[in-house]
């Protein structure tokens, strides 16, 4: 499974992307999806809500199981993925394209805080024990 | 991202394994532990695999299952005291009955089906996670009522479920001259035709058959029935599948503390005859308060087993609880069964809790899904 140099990652499965305008990406990791199997249903946080870091701001659910999807740093929704509300299966078919929301930071350096690619590789092969 | 799913048993490791284990390995089978077995939960996707059946044909390994076969002249006697429905409906050799074994309280030990083949043979099919206990429990209730009575455990039968509306003619191609020894098979009827015994039996809410055989030939016949066009379907795609169907879960629908009456089951119960079965006079000195309902839910959300049920009936006696819940494949909805007060109808609107939100879903009857097409 691909773990792209230009991500961050959480200890729960979600990647992070810091754009240009300072804005951050959040979705799930492809493991997280291949985890949770086949999607049916995504709620996303509403526009303008302030999230602390792990905070719990939006749900996944796949045929059998739920997850929770946690803030990866503080910081202002800005935007959810509309996509998802009629294809949660886009997830499955690419995790790192289907993001759920975007966040405007209150500190972008807290992004320093997570896991690089590497670091994401060594949780995998921990938790494959 | 934090998971919480009845099929995610994290940090025990799996002892049982079915004779097709490395075959669904071998298949790229997700495979997880289901109550100490390890079995396969999808083979790439629980979905394609709900909708393969239903349209389709597929597979099941459901070896985990235990086959036991009670033997000797007494054993139709023993089922009359052993088990809740009537064993004496079972007049044809061949047929299958559906029944719960309950305790002195009234409550389930299990469901199983019992197969009647000769006066002093039955074969019985009891669930997986309650097969040490119920042979516990007939052991002691044999020693009391048979002592004579052979109970004997066939772990060495693999079981294959192949359903769905091309389910037979595939097995058909499969094993030779099994079309003439089954296609007069009607429902819940079953024939020994070489080394298999065939049921035309399910947990699907399709046709099709539930094949035993030896386990040493179960990996040779999975992969002919593979070649034969029937895909593989894992434990996923079996619980949406008994879901839309409106089959009870034995652990979720309905445990030891829940009476069959109340669980969607009074019609497996003879209280008509005056056979004396073990739990019956339990069952008769308890009020039946409580019935298992469908749900669908209005808005978008999955229900999951435990959330809470409120009605418009106040108190304790107007709220319930969903027992099995899921996300429909065929209705591309979110259903459930639960179990709510008598009070409630079809028709009726209710508020599920999930999660912080309480949301609106509609009560129903179940089935969902029969055959490929919706009833709701």
């Amino acid at each position: 499974m691909s773990i792209p140099n230009n991500l961050k990652y959480t200890k729960s499965h979600e990647w992070v992307r810091l754009e240009d305008d300072g804005i951050v990406t959040v979705g799930i990791t492809p493991h997280a999806q291949e985890l949770l199997g086949d999607m049916v249903f995504v709620e996303t946080p509403d526009i303008g809500r302030k999230l602390d870091q792990g905070e719990e701001c939006a749900v996944v659910e796949s045929v059998k199981a739920a997850a929770d999807v946690y803030a990866p740093i503080s910081g202002e929704v800005t935007a959810a993925n509309p996509d998802l509300e009629t294809a949660p299966e886009k997830i499955n078919q690419d995790a790192y394209a289907a993001w759920l929301f975007k966040l405007r930071p209150v500190n972008v350096a807290d992004l320093n805080n997570l896991l690089d690619a590497a670091g994401y590789q060594k949780l995998l092969e921990s938790e494959e024990d | 991202m934090d998971v919480t799913s009845p099929f995610l048993f994290l940090g025990r490791s799996p002892v049982k394994t079915t004779s097709l284990n490395q075959t669904h390995r071998d298949m790229n089978a997700k495979m997880v532990d289901f109550g100490g077995w390890d079995m396969p939960l999808h083979y790439g996707s629980q979905l394609d695999e709900h909708h393969q059946v239903r349209s389709d044909a597929g597979m099941f390994d459901v070896s985990h299952m235990l086959a036991v076969d009670i033997k000797g002249e007494v054993a139709r006697a023993f089922f009359r005291r052993l088990i809740a429905n009537n064993v004496d409906k079972l007049t044809q050799p061949g047929k299958a009955l559906y029944t719960c074994m309950l305790n002195p309280r009234g409550g389930v030990i299990d469901d199983l089906i019992i197969y009647f083949l000769t006066e002093s043979h039955f074969r019985m099919v009891v669930n997986a996670g309650t097969a040490d206990k119920d042979m516990a429990w007939m052991l002691a209730q044999r020693d009391q009522l048979a002592p004579g009575l052979e109970i004997v455990p066939r772990r060495d039968l693999a079981m294959i479920a192949v359903q769905g509306p091309n389910g037979r003619a595939k097995v058909w191609q499969v094993i030779a001259g099994a079309q003439a020894a089954t296609e007069n098979l009607k429902l819940f009827q079953a024939v020994t035709y070489d080394k298999y015994f065939i049921a035309r039996t399910g947990y699907t809410g399709e046709d099709g058959f539930e094949i035993m055989l030896p386990a040493n030939d179960a990996a040779g016949f999975w992969h002919a029935l593979h070649a034969a066009g029937v895909a593989p379907a894992g434990l996923g795609a079996r619980d949406t599948l008994r879901l839309e169907a409106g089959m009870n879960l034995y652990g979720q629908d309905m445990d030891e503390t829940t009476s069959p009456l109340e669980s969607g089951l009074t019609w497996t119960v003879d209280l008509k005859s005056d056979r004396d079965f073990i739990g019956k006079q339990a069952l008769l000195e308890m009020p039946v308060k409580q019935q298992l309902i469908g749900l669908i839910l209005l808005e978008r959300g999955v229900l999951r087993s435990h959330q809470k049920v409120a009605t418009r009936y106040d108190g304790d006696e107007g709220t319930g609880e969903i027992t099995s819940g899921g996300f429909s494949p065929t209705l591309n909805q979110s259903i459930a069964l639960a179990r709510l007060p008598l009070s409630v109808s079809p028709g009726d609107e209710v508020q599920v809790s999930v999660r912080d939100k309480m949301l609106r879903a509609k009560a129903v009857k179940y089935p969902f899904v029969r055959n490929g097409k919706s009833l709701v």
